[in-house]
């Protein structure tokens, strides 16, 4: 019966079946895929998860500068189970960036933005940045001390443009000051605008992957050897043997995520910021500002970079550079081989130090600037005796080293022959 | 004759033509999406000038009075908050205000009109959070050589009772000093240069 209904079905619209067999059922994927391939399909659940509930909460959610506050604890008391949809949304932003982050390393290790998958990576840091615009808008939203005052820095970023920038921010704004006007717009620029975007680009991401392959723990590209079949050697089925590996790691990502999302929601104050408890009042700063966790890498390197000339752009331009030149890592990295399994010691010790420096500026970005002290002596060279932004500007030095220095350290890097076929344990 | 040299002439600049009008007129149909985003007449309204009651604010007080939504700073300074002015001159980066906003009465070397009232905005010229007044007794937390002011908890710029910045802070100029007049009684207006005067 559902045979036959299929085949009615199948008649009339071949396309399904079609895409059906050309992305899942023989769409040949190495057969040496390990715990670090779980994460792209991770954060394909993460956004369907952020998608549901997104929808249930602006059920209840008023975009209004009166409202907007009072809504969100409306939704976490009196609406039926509000308090669980609202921690769905709020763990899930916070999961997405961990996924997304594991995602990115798990490139870095293997290789995989390396031709011919420049295209890939490239939609991959589209969708990163477009994630953080979308969690940047979403956070205005509960009116808190921490959304507004974040907003307000954030907003005030673009403002330091030479030039344009005053009347830029303005028209972001929509207003002299971060208000009603932007807490609207905020509002529907998370809820339609970004999310159709960043589904067009993850539909791009997947499109060009599938076109080129999945790489692997090797970097071996397996489309080179196939057997009779004409499928690659040492590629199997996507579905059912990945789908069945990647539900195993969904259902124990789930029950962690669960596990944060009962017992642990605030994450004590990383993943919802006490501040935000507050209602947003634009005449009092809190005492200590921080942006969530995951801008905090890149808000560290913007407050280590000194004022030239007394204007702040160099520092947003520092920030802005240390993201996009994540675009060009296909082209940075001249290593003939792709995974670190075959690379040299430089390019182990390096990717070691960056992920430490990376780790050191998030944690600095999360305190304030005296966390670690002030140096005890004076001398003509220190503009600021904090320990922390000397610490900070190290690490921004390490972090622009890392990129620019790559082309050196990898073509120099002595490399191991890389085998015919796929290791498997 | 391969087949680049069939195409016709004339119906490919035809179609170049057609696509160049098309997209000169989607580029057009934006205009109003991307100019609906600037402040609305009502956002441009609500910018009137305020009146502050000086004699609420005692020697050394400070008071946040709201003008066009940015938290603005009344403070009454004591003859010690004056003389702490003098001694952080040397590691401001900006002591004489050059390169810093304020009306031409506030271009001296208290920054204002009337050396004991302040009149400033309280918004870092960072990235537009507010500074918190730290006095001179909170040199555990300042540094030693605190002589009191205010602190940007965003990113750290130090600021002395003038709102002049401290070297070594993000924010590159002083904090900006509104238009502002006093009228009788006592009371100050923010927002409005003295007209009699022609500022």
């Amino acid at each position: 019966m559902v045979a036959r209904l299929w085949q009615w079905f199948d008649a009339r619209m071949p396309t399904v079946g079609a895409e059906w067999r050309k992305h899942a059922s023989e769409y040949y994927a190495p057969k040496n895929f390990n715990f670090w391939y779980f994460f792209g399909s991770l954060a394909l659940l993460v956004l369907v998860i952020q998608i549901v509930s997104g929808i249930f909460l602006t059920m209840n959610y008023k975009p209004d500068a009166n409202l907007a506050f009072g809504s969100v604890e409306y939704i976490m008391r009196d609406v039926p189970g509000g308090w669980i949809i609202r921690y769905i949304h709020s763990t899930g932003a916070s999961a997405f960036f961990i996924v997304v982050y594991l995602h990115m390393f798990r490139a870095l290790l293997y290789g995989s933005h390396k031709a011919p998958r420049e295209l890939v990576w490239i939609f991959g840091v589209l969708i990163y940045l477009t994630l953080m615009g979308e969690a940047f808008f979403g956070y205005l939203l509960p009116w808190g001390q921490m959304s507004y005052w974040g907003a307000q820095v954030i907003v005030n970023l673009f403002g330091t443009v030479p030039f344009i920038g005053p009347d830029l921010a303005l028209w972001i704004r929509g207003d002299y000051v971060v208000s009603d006007a932007t807490l609207n717009r905020f509002f529907a620029l998370h809820v339609i605008a970004f999310p159709l975007v960043l589904l067009g680009l993850v539909v791009a991401h997947l499109l060009a992957l599938h076109d080129v392959g999945s790489n692997n723990p090797d970097g071996i590209e397996i489309k080179k050897l196939k057997g009779p079949d004409g499928h690659a050697l040492d590629g199997i089925p996507f579905h059912p043997y990945y789908t069945v590996k990647d539900l195993v790691g969904a259902i124990v990502f789930l029950g962690i995520f669960c596990f944060v999302m009962f017992f642990v929601p605030e994450m004590g104050g990383y993943f919802l910021e006490y501040n935000n408890f507050i209602p947003a009042d634009p005449l009092k700063t809190p005492q200590h500002i921080a942006p969530v966790w995951y801008f905090t890498p890149y808000y560290s390197i913007l407050r280590a970079v000194p004022p030239l000339f007394h204007s702040q752009f160099p520092g947003v331009m520092a920030m802005g550079i240390a993201t996009m030149i994540l675009f060009f890592l296909p082209w940075l990295d001249r290593s003939p081989v792709k995974s670190i399994r075959y690379r040299g010691t430089l390019y182990k010790a390096w990717l070691a130090v960056f992920v430490v420096d990376f780790l050191v500026l998030g944690y600095l970005g999360t305190e304030p600037t005296t966390v670690w002290g002030q140096f005890g002596f004076d001398a003509f060279f220190l503009d600021t005796k904090d320990v922390a932004t000397w610490v900070a500007r190290l690490c921004t030095v390490v972090y622009f080293l890392f990129f620019f220095l790559m082309p050196w350290y990898t073509a120099r890097d002595k490399v191991k022959p890389v085998p015919e076929r796929v290791v498997v344990h | 004759m391969n087949e680049h040299e069939k195409v016709n002439k004339t119906r490919r600049k035809l179609v170049v033509a057609t696509s160049v009008v098309g997209g000169a007129a989607s580029l057009g149909a934006a205009a109003p999406f991307v100019g609906s985003m600037w402040p609305s007449e009502r956002a441009r309204a609500a910018g009137a000038p305020v009146e502050v009651d000086l004699s609420r604010i005692g020697p050394g007080e400070m008071a946040v009075i709201e003008w066009r939504g940015k938290p603005v700073w009344v403070i009454r300074r004591t003859q010690e908050m004056l003389a702490s002015l003098k001694a952080a001159e040397s590691r401001l980066s900006d002591p004489g205000s050059k390169a810093s906003e304020q009306p031409k009465y506030a271009e001296n070397e208290y920054r204002s009109a009337k050396p004991d009232i302040m009149v400033m905005e309280g918004v870092c010229t960072h990235l537009g959070c507010s500074p918190q007044l730290k006095g001179p007794d909170a040199k555990g937390e300042m540094g030693g050589d605190w002589v009191g002011g205010f602190y940007c908890p965003c990113h750290g710029s130090k600021f002395d009772l003038a709102g002049r910045v401290f070297r070594g802070a993000p924010a590159p100029t002083n904090l900006k000093v509104p238009p502002y007049s006093f009228v009788a009684d006592g009371k100050l207006v923010i927002g409005e240069d003295d007209k009699t005067k022609g500022a």
